[in-house]
């Protein structure tokens, strides 16, 4: 071992080898010139994406500038929170050590939990918010994706974490309430559900406007179905337990629905048959919602799930390589018209603060907090590996944004507007599409019709014109990049539906997954209201079950018909809502982290989670404001709402973008609801942030308060820190092994490999 | 060769541990460190409970 003077092994037991590795060994000089070396090189890839400017900005640049600060963060910034405020102590137990059953409590090797990790928090979100905030052009959201992870989502995604292990793995609303009391805990409680509900809505949304009029997709995603179905029968009743086995079985006919879907749109009944309206969709969809959170999960959620973390993974990577290998030039502008000017076809609102809203995950997701509380804490083996998986994790997670924002931008720019203009602007149309994006005055040469149409043949669909919602667009780059080396103009078809299939399928997970959480949220809140509906809070109580699942479904189901039908086009309109509801929720967990570092009398670092709780709020209360207050009908939905109401007084029989009186009462009902929800979201949010300034100005006058942290349990295992074992760990694995090998009784499963 | 099958080794164990499916040998050699007299389920039983459980509490997937 080198320098063995300033490594000091912590010992719990004097019988037992040590448990922990407090390492104060300053960097060896190789090392300080390789993370120089990386330093450099980032800085340069930075300085070519903000400076360089045409078609010779390179894909590639995106990655090294995005991996490069990655790695410097990871090593200096989230080494710096550790220190400071995390203080991990690996002589303590997890709670996955303390309260091991060997199920839901059981340490897990660190790389794994890892991978765990990254699947529950990764989805459809990093893949969507991108490609929607590439018409503000690349630079804007270049940064916030790649800063905004380091500073903000890393930040709470880590901290939330060691929140809950140090708490027993309880959850984010528990935590909520057990720190801030129960007015916060309360809003915090109402806010999650009700941010859940919209979540679900939108990212259906997502899914109906990919899936409407699109034969190949409604086949080859409709397949999914009875494929699941048939690994949850093989997994129970022919070989249970053999997940990768049913696993890889379950890919290989997922992608021969893929390609079977592309041979039944070409048939004249299959056309007829999976051609289906918007409406049509949007209704199976909740239907869908219904059934799978009422089936039991090893007929339908279980086996989606596994065929959704093997088709995730393998996206990813496929992505990453295509980007590095196809080094796609990038066709949008640094910074747009639309991202000063405020009026984009995708969404409207200018840079500050929309974008911040609509690229939430990738770069700061509430979400991700509900997951950091919860499952992960019972699993991981030692406090100082939370860096790793928390922070780590995230890292990840933004890096697959970069690259769907890569495929966005590489994207001829009269075509991704072509897809991202709702239908009331393009007139869905090749030849009235083609007219529109032509005078948006974007670079590169104009489009034809026929350019239009060929582009969809070439993906094999009907038409590309307002397929919104930010799927269909990274299906279509996506087609593009990857054809560039596997397979070329032939196999176009074949990746479009492939993105669109692995896109479609992470979010029915989700909608399946949030909808059942959502209705335990919703049984047990109104089982805690007592009297007759006591009843509410026993899981197996059928009936409770299928009218939670029903006002559940009801609800997003509600939201989601209300943007499938809404005139303005429902993306344009819900999506904000969506990023709103997203960062809100990340407001009350970085309020969490903020007051409990306060709490514990670290108020010198208590800037790490308040800087990202300060900058969060400013976004989310700015464009909140304008979406309740602004004068201008596109951005505000009460001034739309108020608009639409006074024409409809004056007896008008057509206003803006709808045609007839029917749309117009859709408008007045539909901005009313989304106006009402963010006056919602708004207020919680506020409630949960004066109560933490409340709780955090106690704590500063008491000069500390106690948490609610859970007393010290002594550890009796070790396992590493970082990805790579260093070699004061190694030492001690091998001491041990040593150890395990006298005493083959002791051994931990955890503690394999 | 023993590479090659060191690397297989490496990513099977990967594989099956972030999907779950070396959760059963886990709850085994935990049930025979812990409670060496209590049952061992079958690999059956350990997978129906295990969704009966999930049943009741699901986890929540991210966006």
């Amino acid at each position: 071992m080198r320098s063995p003077e300033h490594v000091e092994l912590v010992r719990n037991n004097p019988d037992l080898p040590p448990v922990a590795v407090i390492d104060r060994r300053p960097m060896t000089t190789s090392k300080k010139l390789i993370f120089a070396a990386i330093g450099v090189v980032a800085a340069v890839a930075w300085a070519l994406v903000a400076f360089v400017r045409g078609e010779s900005v390179n894909g590639a640049y995106f990655v090294v500038a995005a991996v490069g600060t990655y790695v410097v963060a990871y090593r200096f910034y989230a080494r710096l929170i550790e220190y400071k405020v995390v203080r991990p102590r690996d002589d303590r137990a997890t709670p996955g050590e303390e309260h091991e059953n060997g199920r839901d409590f059981a340490p897990t090797d660190r790389r794994v939990l890892f991978g765990h990790h990254f699947a529950a928090i990764a989805g459809a979100g990093p893949l969507v918010g991108p490609v929607l905030a590439a018409q503000m052009g690349y630079l804007p959201g270049t940064i916030w994706i790649i800063i905004g992870a380091v500073l903000a989502g890393c930040v709470q995604d880590y901290l939330v974490l060691w929140l809950s292990t140090r708490r027993r793995g309880r959850s984010l609303g528990q935590m909520i309430r057990d720190e801030m009391g129960s007015i916060g805990g309360a809003a915090g409680l109402i806010g999650v559900f009700v941010i859940m509900i919209i979540i679900l809505a939108v990212l259906a949304l997502v899914v109906v406007n990919a899936l409407a009029e699109s034969p190949w997709g409604v086949f080859s995603v409709g397949m999914t179905i009875p494929i699941a179905l048939f690994m949850g029968v093989y997994l129970r009743y022919i070989r249970p337990g053999r997940v990768s086995e049913v696993s890889i079985i379950g890919v290989v006919l997922l992608v021969l629905a893929i390609v079977a879907g592309g041979w039944v749109a070409d048939t004249p009944w299959g056309a007829e048959t999976f051609t289906l309206e918007p409406v049509t969709v949007a209704w199976l969809i909740v239907g869908y919602g219904f059934l799978a959170s009422v089936l039991p999960v090893w007929l339908l959620l279980a086996p989606r799930d596994y065929l959704s973390t093997f088709m995730k993974v393998g996206t990813i990577i496929l992505l990453a390589v295509g980007v590095i290998v196809a080094q796609p030039a990038v066709q949008a502008p640094a910074i747009s018209s639309f991202a000063v000017e405020g009026n984009g076809p995708a969404f409207a609102g200018s840079l500050f603060p929309f974008l911040f809203i609509t690229i939430a995950c990738g770069a700061l997701s509430g979400f991700h907090a509900l997951i950091s509380s919860g499952t992960t804490p019972k699993l991981v083996e030692k406090e100082s590996q939370l860096r790793l998986i928390g922070y780590g994790g995230m890292l990840t997670e933004s890096f697959v944004a970069i690259m769907a924002l890569v495929t966005a931008i590489s994207i001829d720019q009269h075509l991704y507007f072509t897809m991202n203009a709702p239908a009331t602007l393009t007139g869905g149309e090749p030849g009235s599409a083609a007219d529109y994006v032509n005078g948006l005055g974007l670079a590169g040469p104009p489009v034809t019709g026929e350019e239009i149409q060929s582009a969809a043949d070439g993906v094999g669909e009907e038409s590309i014109i307002s397929r919104t919602g930010g799927a269909p667009t990274l299906a279509f780059g996506m087609s593009q990049i990857l054809g560039s080396f596997l397979g070329g103009a032939s196999m176009q078809a074949f990746w479009y539906h492939f993105a669109i299939m692995f896109e479609a399928l992470f979010i029915l997970t989700t909608v399946d997954a949030g909808t059942r959480v959502a209705r335990f949220m919703l049984s047990d809140t109104l089982g805690n209201l007592g009297g007759p509906l006591k009843k509410f809070r026993d899981p197996s109580w059928r009936v409770g079950a299928w009218i939670c699942s029903i006002v559940v479904c009801g609800l997003w189901g509600a939201i989601l018909l209300m943007g499938v039908t809404d005139p303005l086009g429902g993306i344009n309109t819900l999506f904000p809502l969506f990023g709103i509801a997203n960062q809100l929720l990340a407001a009350m967990a970085l309020a969490l982290v903020t007051v409990v570092v306060v709490k514990k009398g670290y108020l010198r670092w208590a800037w790490i989670p308040a800087v990202p709780l300060l900058w969060d709020l400013a976004v989310t209360m700015t464009a909140s404001y304008q979406k309740i207050f602004s004068p201008e009908p596109s951005l505000g939905y009460w001034a739309q709402h108020n608009a639409f109401r006074e024409a409809r007084a004056a007896g008008e029989t057509s206003f803006g973008t709808a045609a007839d009186p029917a749309a117009m009462d859709a408008v007045i009902r539909n901005t009313f609801l989304q106006g009402t929800l963010s006056i919602i979201f708004a207020v919680l949010v506020l409630v949960v942030a004066l109560v933490a300034l409340w709780v955090c100005v106690k704590a500063i006058r008491a000069g500390g308060l106690p948490t609610t942290e859970e007393p010290d349990a002594r550890s009796a295992t070790f396992a590493p820190s970082g990805l790579i074992p260093t070699d004061a760990e190694k030492e001690v694995a091998a001491q041990w092994a040593a150890y395990y090998e006298e005493n083959p009784d002791k051994l931990r499963t955890g503690t394999h490999a | 060769m023993s590479s090659l099958r060191r690397g297989w080794r490496a990513l099977t164990w990967y594989v099956t541990g972030v999907l779950g499916e070396s959760d059963y040998q886990r709850y085994v050699a935990h049930l025979r460190r812990v409670h060496p007299d209590a049952a061992v389920p079958t690999v059956g039983e350990f997978w129906r409970d295990r969704y009966a459980a999930q049943d009741a509490d699901p986890g929540a997937r991210c966006c």
